[in-house]
């Protein structure tokens, strides 16, 4: 569980550092260039990445504590 | 520019600034505790913000004026290496997933109110604690004296702040009258009025881009010719663009972490951090500030609609304000002027009130009076709370804008110079911490003289914050390369002095400290007086 916690965590430093990656202009949506969307839309999936990280680690929180306890 | 005074966007610009001020001053009474006149009530709102109030908070905190004005303006003057600002606000929230609920748990559980106290307390250094404390209050100073900056980019284009011509006393009664207001209610309320005020910034805020990122593309052709025209600016210019080139990648990457692990580091987050209920409240927040992120980018967009619709300043500071000047009819601009100008007084309160609570804990406290009571800090915050605006509205009336935006930019790099010892106290206490005061030296050292020596068209020294990286031979952030020399000299240095036997300092906090939350032994959900623990 933890370490799909920390892929959840890691997964947008690899994205974002990655410039080459999205660095160019095409495809454009509505007008807006691939490298803008692009990045905003990661603003979308790492949210998405950290509630995630957030739930399990509540699980596993819950898990640890009802198991030694 | 300065075509006369704009009477309708100043009259509703005024009437939002009296009302916030009102609440300002109301603010002290809302949630009210016992203990007034203890530092965690005026400098930490007693402790007491749930979810929501922390995320307004923190994000009328993170996102200033300043940004608003700035990162736009960037994009405006370059293109896109200036939305690297979206990639490195992206990054901090999976990064203080991480931290900030330690930093919550042991500071909740001994009482720390600043990240030097912390730093004291982990290494028993009150040398090193210094050290951050002082780091944190010369990176403070210059940001708030950026928010001012903000605030008189906003007169200017409505007209008021005068043109080069009037009298300074004419020129700067209005950018006076709005800092006396926000002095005084700071004082009087403390972190309480900053935090009821974000409510409404962040609102005005959050309609002002909803209405502009849809209105203004309508009125000027879509994003299509947007878009068209700002490239069209670039190649004619022969300056930036649309995307970034390959030689200015690694810039781009390096600017977005190394300004992403420094934010968590400035004593205004920490101070918003600290403030909140509990360990929950945090994690909680960094799934939904976000949101802000999101705002942001559509908000660096405006910088290609301000080319687009032909706006053309000498100052690219100007371009967002004069764009909603010349877009908006005029009671919404003055809605938007006055979602910048209140975007100023909300960090410019807390970043004051940071500063204030790391010189009293840090310097009065440790080095000048160590005996004093809870309501003498107060008094000493409010007081250096005070002394610190005084400051930046010096720096702003008497020197040159550029020079703000010099310092802020030194700032950041001195400020992520604090990393090692706090995100690493709070995960280990292998560092040794003559290692860490000696990494944080040179990371300081080096940050300083490499940005002295970078020049610009404009500017011989300061002209920005990229310069080759020694021994890689690409053009990174200064910032990050600095830390990357403090981690290693932290390091060797380590090794060293373990070697060597120097005597560790004395660890007042336990494993169990690092993931204690509100309710459980020892934290108590109200807080006890802020010195109790600390009087070792």
């Amino acid at each position: 569980m933890r370490v799909v916690i920390a892929l959840c965590l890691l997964a947008p430093f690899v994205a974002m550092l990655w410039v080459g990656s999205y660095a160019k202009v095409d495809p454009t949506f509505i007008g807006i260039p691939f490298f803008y969307w692009y990045q905003m839309l990661w603003v979308l999936i790492s949210t998405a990445l950290t509630m995630t990280a957030y739930q399990l680690w509540q699980r596993d929180q819950r898990a640890r504590r009802g198991g030694t306890k | 520019m300065n075509d006369g005074v704009n009477g309708v966007a100043l009259t509703v610009f005024i009437l939002f600034f009296l009302a916030v001020t009102v609440m300002g001053f109301l603010a002290a009474r809302w949630r009210k505790a016992e203990n007034e006149q203890s530092l965690d009530e005026w400098g930490l709102g007693g402790r007491s913000f749930g979810t929501w109030v922390t995320w307004f908070l923190l994000g009328g905190d993170l996102y200033t004026a300043y940004t608003f004005v700035a990162v736009p303006a960037a994009i405006y003057a370059a293109g896109a290496a200036g939305f690297f600002a979206v990639p490195y606000t992206i990054l901090v929230y999976p990064l203080i997933f991480t931290f900030l609920p330690r930093l919550w748990s042991v500071s909740h559980k001994h009482g720390y109110v600043t990240t030097s106290d912390f730093v004291r307390g982990r290494f028993g250094s009150k040398g090193l604690s210094l050290a951050v404390a002082v780091t944190g209050i010369l990176a403070t100073m210059p940001y708030i004296a950026l928010q001012l900056v903000g605030i008189q980019a906003v007169l200017d284009v409505m007209g008021v702040g005068g043109g080069e011509n009037t009298n300074w006393f004419v020129k700067d009664l209005p950018l006076l009258i709005a800092f006396g207001v926000l002095a005084a209610y700071t004082y009087s309320s403390g972190l309480r009025a900053p935090a009821l005020i974000a409510f409404v910034k962040d609102t005005l805020i959050y309609i002002v881009i909803a209405v502009a990122i849809i209105y203004i593309p309508i009125k000027l052709g879509g994003f299509d010719d947007v878009f068209g025209a700002a490239s069209e600016k670039y190649t004619a210019a022969k300056a930036g663009g649309l995307v970034p080139l390959e030689a200015g990648q690694w810039t781009y990457a390096t600017l977005a972490l190394g300004s992403a692990l420094a934010l968590f580091m400035y004593p205004h987050s920490i101070t918003a951090t600290l403030s909140s209920r509990s360990r929950e409240v945090i994690r909680r927040n960094t799934t939904i500030l976000p949101l802000y992120s999101l705002m942001l980018g559509l908000l660096a967009l405006l910088g290609f609609m301000a080319i687009a619709a032909g706006v053309k300043v000498t100052n690219p500071q100007l371009a967002i304000p004069q764009l909603f000047e010349d877009m908006f009819p005029d009671w919404f601009a003055g809605v938007a002027f006055a979602a910048i100008g209140i975007g100023a007084l909300v960090p410019a309160a807390i970043m004051s009130i940071a500063a204030a609570n790391l010189f009293t804990r840090n310097i009065y406290k440790d080095f000048i009076k160590p005996d004093a009571t809870p309501a003498q800090e107060t008094k000493v915050s409010k007081l250096v709370s005070l002394l610190v605006k005084v400051g930046a509205l010096v720096f702003v009336l008497t020197m040159d804008k550029t020079v703000a935006i010099n310092f802020q930019l030194l700032g950041g790099i001195w400020i992520l110079q604090t990393f090692p010892a706090l995100v690493g106290g709070l995960f280990t206490r292998w560092f040794h911490r003559w290692a860490l005061l000696a990494g944080w030296a040179v990371g300081m050292v080096y940050g300083t003289v490499a940005a002295y020596g970078v020049a610009s068209p404009t500017q011989k020294h300061f002209g920005g914050s990229a310069k080759e990286i020694p021994g890689i031979g690409e053009i990174g952030y200064i910032g990050l390369t600095a830390f990357v020399l403090n981690v290693v000299v932290t390091v060797v240095l380590t090794f060293v002095l373990k070697a060597l036997k120097a005597p560790d300092g004395v660890d007042e906090t336990s494993p169990e400290d690092y993931t204690a939350d509100a309710g459980d032994p020892g934290v108590e959900v109200e807080l006890p007086p802020a010195t109790a623990s600390t009087t070792h």
